[in-house]
């Protein structure tokens, strides 16, 4: 009973810090009359709502507190055992699943769309998860994919094959060019000029209208080709249905892109894996784990750091290639800081450094956000809300054990707050 | 001569309000060592609550004694605004690992941004300039230099609120108790200092102090929309940066150099690349000096 009261007097405590909180902007709405001067229009309802809602929130959650059962170690052991079958499962389920009968072409699309930012994660990974540089300017690099192809098959006619090297390559030059200045840098001096180098380029592509279209983008890029065969409504020769003789159909060119992303995210995937194997991914994670101390050993940090940009605005450059050709279209809009920020939590909400986290993170960021699509105007607060309580409720992020490279005798999974995040 | 004298003027008053921004940056990244995103959105939120203020006192009373108030009443809500963030999203994640509060800090700002924009619509609300008038330094060539009332009265403002910040920084228990947790905040905690409640007061006082900010962009732009904080933000944290993160000198002077690298930018050269001026600027001084112009140079022990 005491307890109950104490709870209750907090609840209230909350409550009050809400109305103070919420009062200047549920309170009330600010508004123009006919003559177009600012009026107030108080709304007190909503205000209350919103109090209530808090109130009654935190006398929950207190409860919630109070009679939570431990998770029963049986469960945890399944867990741990389970885990070992997620990623070939969910590897089956993302090959088969645009074969599987009644599954609309919006969830081919959307399936399409998590696979990018996945790889983006999995790009990211290897500049922030495993050689611990915090990069806020990702997006640069995807920026850069994607207009080297967009610029590339516009003035020059190429198509999306020959670009997408080109695009990774491009991006990897662009991703050694802006290491180099940032090598001394540490931790937030890093991320700031990181974010800096981001905005910088997203500020050229949208100022140099004679090249890059400006505001208005690049349309009209060519979508990808099957061995020459391309997708089109019109069919006839030449086209994907023509060949196979089968009528055309939208649904044919969202399951090739569907395929393409699966495999660039898969490569990036395997690509992460076998250098975690080797001398320059382990040289990656002991970057992270003690600059110094890897530098004493002989290692060169500088050599070591500007792979780990390069590689990973590599495949930055492939996402951004593969972005352009899917929907025709680029402009400065797609490249903003929130994509960096969007891949960045990806990444660290996924659990730092865990392959299988970027998938659970992208399936949760980018799919729960595009269902919630009617919801349009609070898409963003829920996405937004959903950043602060999930790490606050999982600082580690969803996975949070390693698997460690090297190990003597059994490898075995270990805690994440074992592993260090770098200073980089 | 004179085209350049009024870019000066109008590039110093730009940086003292991205100095009061980042003030509240450095106090913060220097006590608990994490970059608080959401510190430009509060700024916003400061300048809607301003106009908010405004429209509400209106006819009421006279103008001097309504931006009195409208500078007060913005100061306490973003406090408590500063406060709630804190508790919230940050102390919860307080000793867990770097990149956890980063990313609840964009979540926060992106969540106050959308917030904003819910309640009060995504329409640019504007004032009338509420200071008119000014006075005419020179005149050359039929250019007029001016200053108007408003730069004066943003200057005279930043200027008081910074020596009064100062004083309470460097001359009060509360400034030493602060500086004592940025030094070490187990050694502080030991030593009969209220950690907790140290690092809130930061919290208020740095956002008080960008709802000062907010409401000089208010009167001075007469304009506010949901989305001010963002840019404003970078900008604040980038002269924070500049400036050494973790030194409040330093923190107004990256803002008064960053106003002046726009205003100096945008009337010799392009407006329309001034922001990757201020930008590139950071990157060249940040590769010659990697701790800002007045930071600390980081001791590694190893």
């Amino acid at each position: 009973m005491k307890r109950l009261t104490s709870d209750f007097r907090d609840a209230l405590a909350v409550a009050f810090f809400a109305l103070l909180v919420f009062g200047p902007f549920l309170g009330q709405h600010l508004d123009t009359d006919e003559n177009y001067q600012l009026y107030l229009h108080p709304t007190p309802g909503l205000l209350a709502i919103a109090v209530a809602i808090c109130f009654a929130g935190r006398l929950l959650m207190l409860q919630w507190h109070n009679f939570r059962p431990a998770t029963p170690v049986h469960v945890t052991n399944a867990m741990a055992k389970s885990g070992k079958f997620i990623a070939p499962a969910l590897l089956v389920f993302a090959v088969v699943m645009p074969f599987l009968p009644g599954v609309p072409n919006a969830y081919i699309d959307l399936g399409v769309l998590i696979m990018t930012y996945m790889m983006l994660g999995w790009g990211l990974n290897i500049v922030v998860g495993l050689a611990g540089l915090l990069d806020l300017g990702y997006v640069a690099f995807y920026a850069v994919g994607a207009y080297s192809f967009g610029l590339l098959a516009t003035n020059f006619g190429l198509g999306f094959w020959e670009c997408l090297p080109l695009a990774g390559i491009l991006a990897a030059a662009w991703g050694i060019f802006l290491g180099f200045p940032v090598l001394r840098l540490r931790g937030d001096y890093l991320a700031i000029v990181t974010l800096a180098f981001g905005e910088i380029i997203r500020l050229v592509i949208t100022n140099w209208s004679s090249l890059t279209g400006g505001p208005n983008g690049i349309t009209q890029i060519p979508h990808p080709t099957l061995f020459g065969l391309k997708f089109s409504m019109a069919g006839g020769p030449g086209t994907f249905a023509g060949f196979f003789g089968i009528t055309p159909h939208p649904y044919q060119r969202t399951m090739f892109l569907y395929f393409i992303i699966l495999g660039l995210a898969l490569l990036t995937n395997w690509v992460t894996l076998r250098l975690r194997k080797q001398p320059l991914g382990r040289a990656w994670e002991a970057l992270r784990e003690d600059e110094i101390a890897c530098r004493s050993l002989g290692i060169n940090v500088r050599n070591t750091k500007l792979t780990a940009f390069a590689i990973g605005a590599m495949f930055g450059g492939f996402a951004g290639c593969f972005f352009a050709t899917r929907d025709g279209f680029i402009s400065p809009d797609s490249f903003t800081f929130i994509e960096s920020a969007t891949v960045l939590a990806i990444v660290v909400l996924g659990g730092s450094g865990s392959q299988l986290g970027v998938v659970l993170a992208s399936c949760v960021m980018i799919g729960v956000p595009a269902m919630l699509q009617s919801l349009q105007i609070y898409r963003m607060l829920i996405f937004g809300l959903a950043l602060v309580v999930i790490m606050v409720v999982r600082p580690r992020g969803f996975i949070s054990t390693r698997q460690p490279t090297v190990s003597l005798g059994k490898a075995k999974a270990i805690g994440a707050d074992l592993i260090a995040e770098g200073r980089g | 001569m004179a085209y350049a004298l009024q870019q000066l003027i109008n590039g110093l008053t730009l940086g003292m309000i991205y100095g009061l921004i980042a003030v509240g940056y450095t106090m913060v990244y220097g006590i608990i060592g994490m970059i608080n995103f959401a510190h430009g959105d509060v700024f916003m939120i400061g300048a809607y609550i301003g106009i908010i203020v405004i429209t509400a006192l209106a006819g009421v009373t006279s103008v001097p004694l309504g931006l009195v108030a409208a500078f007060l009443v913005a100061m306490v809500f973003c406090g408590i605004y500063g406060f709630t963030i804190e508790r919230v999203a940050y102390r919860p994640l307080r000793g867990s690992f770097r990149l956890a509060p980063l990313i609840s800090a964009i979540g926060m700002s992106i969540l106050l941004e959308n917030y904003v924009q819910t309640s009060q619509g995504a329409l640019v609300r504007a004032i009338p300039n509420l200071i008119p008038g000014g006075i005419t330094l020179m005149q050359e060539d039929g250019f007029v230099v001016q200053l108007s009332w408003m730069q004066l009265a943003i200057v005279v403002v930043t200027l008081t609120v910074l020596g009064s910040f100062t004083y309470l920084v460097t001359k009060t228990p509360l400034g030493r108790a602060m500086r004592a947790v940025e030094q070490d905040a187990k050694m502080a905690a030991l030593l009969g200092i209220d950690t907790n409640r140290t690092i809130s007061t930061t919290f208020i006082i740095g956002s008080a102090l960008a709802a000062v900010a907010g409401v000089m962009f208010l009167l001075y732009y007469g304009v506010v929309d949901f989305y001010i904080g963002f840019n404003a933000g970078i900008k604040a944290f980038t002269a924070a940066v500049l400036g050494g993160i973790g030194s409040l000198p330093g923190a107004v002077l990256g803002g008064l150099l960053i106003g002046l690298i726009e205003a100096f930018w945008s009337g010799y050269a392009t407006v329309a690349y001034k922001d990757a001026a201020v930008y590139s600027i950071l990157a060249i001084v940040l590769m010659f000096m990697p701790s800002g112009l007045l930071g600390r140079h980081e001791v590694e022990k190893v």
